[in-house]
């Protein structure tokens, strides 16, 4: 059994309109909130570094509450900033964690449900786990290029939680993350040249498997959907959440949304939500809340996650 | 031909402009549908047609136009 405490996120202080972006890149303003529901994003400083930006996530997270030390650190980016090594070492020595293992997992969209729900298998060996998501996706936007209605779509930012074999403010009753390369192509990044998505594809495809992972994992798990009180999705695009909504059958209220304020930070965006939902609404005792997350890869996968009583 | 009609109807029903569209025209430069309108196409060639599109075929190529639609229909009828 494990558990999740200690949500937190970082977003930098640089706020991103879309007017700001039609004079850059040319794509309307409206067309940009008509398209994805987006109205800003965060950009980080030229200088900030995905590692900053963990960092600032993961303090945040381990000044949260007391506890046990950090045995493990795992950290999602599909935006990192060199080929290897990758930020979890880094990451790791800025949060004086000593020489506790720091794995990366370079895995955006889908990158902060894998790190939880491979941390939740981890923990009969490390105790407390931290896992953090952090992207800078306006740097590839700009030093990689992408198509202009693409590029309008990100954001910067980073979350972290702990994954712990003892207590938290949710039990992670269970976890169900897939794999397939068929579609590999379809949303990439290489070493050099532009990021490339087939948009059409990425969204018939993640609008097929999300609401399947979150179907399968409430269907083993004798949950029913409409007793779920929140799903916090990686935060792609608000018409992707409500195709996801409708697909469900469920009310759009019950699917956490900031993709307005923020854009798509990639794997950050899921914990950046989650941390948002948690000071605004928070985990009641044995109330159900499913993450679920999509991306390249293709990777998707969901969590189910159970509201602990307080002396849990 | 009847295959082709009922496509089309289906397209109407669904289209974010109202066209008209030849049927080798792609949908979508022609701004018939958007991305955000293929998970309802899909999901309505399916109920129309009573098959399961498997995720392996969803892609943009298979339903680009009224022809590539029929085609891949009629394949898997």
């Amino acid at each position: 059994m494990s558990f999740l405490s200690n949500i937190a996120a970082y977003v930098p202080s640089r706020i991103v309109g879309n007017a700001e972006l039609e004079q850059m890149l040319g794509t309307e303003a409206e067309r940009i909130k008509q398209t994805s529901g987006i109205e800003e994003r965060r950009f980080a400083a030229q200088d900030e570094t995905v590692v900053e930006m963990a960092v600032a996530a993961g303090r945040k997270s381990l000044s949260a509450g007391e506890g046990p030390a950090v045995e493990m650190l795992i950290v999602a980016s599909g935006s990192a900033n060199r080929r290897f090594p990758g930020p979890a070492a880094s990451i790791a020595r800025a949060l004086n964690l000593g020489s506790i293992p720091a794995i990366d997992l370079p895995m955006p969209s889908a990158g902060a449900v894998f790190g939880i729900a491979l941390a939740s298998g981890l923990t009969p060996s490390y105790r407390q786990i931290l896992v953090i998501a952090a992207e800078k996706m306006s740097q590839v936007v700009s030093e990689q290029g992408t198509h202009p209605n693409v590029a309008v779509l990100f954001g910067d930012g980073a979350g972290a939680c702990i994954v712990s074999r003892d207590r938290g403010v949710a039990r992670i009753v269970d976890v169900l993350i897939s794999s397939d390369g068929t579609f590999a192509e379809a949303l990439q990044l290489g070493f050099t040249g532009p990021m490339t998505m087939d948009g059409r594809t990425v969204i018939m495809q993640a609008s097929r498997k999300i609401p399947e992972t979150m179907l399968l994992l409430l269907a083993r798990n004798q949950v029913p959907l409409d007793s779920v009180s929140a799903f916090v999705l990686h935060q792609a695009n608000q018409n992707l959440i409500n195709q996801v909504a409708h697909a469900l059958g469920m009310p759009l209220e019950r699917f956490v949304s900031n993709i307005e304020r923020y854009g798509n930070t990639s794997s950050a965006s899921v914990l950046i939500a989650l941390a948002e939902w948690e000071c605004a609404v928070g985990f009641k005792p044995h109330t159900d809340v499913v993450m679920a997350a999509f991306g390249a890869g293709l990777h998707w996968g969901s969590i189910l996650l159970r509201g602990t009583e307080p002396s849990d | 031909v009847e295959l082709q009609d009922k496509v089309v109807k289906i397209i109407e029903t669904i289209a974010r402009s109202p066209g008209p569209f030849t049927s080798d025209e792609s949908l979508f430069d022609s701004g018939v549908l958007d991305s955000f309108a293929l998970p309802e196409l899909v999901a309505a060639l399916e109920q129309a047609f009573s098959i399961r599109i498997p995720d392996s075929d969803l892609n943009a190529d298979t339903f680009e136009s009224v022809s590539k639609i029929s085609s891949y229909i009629q394949r898997q009828s």
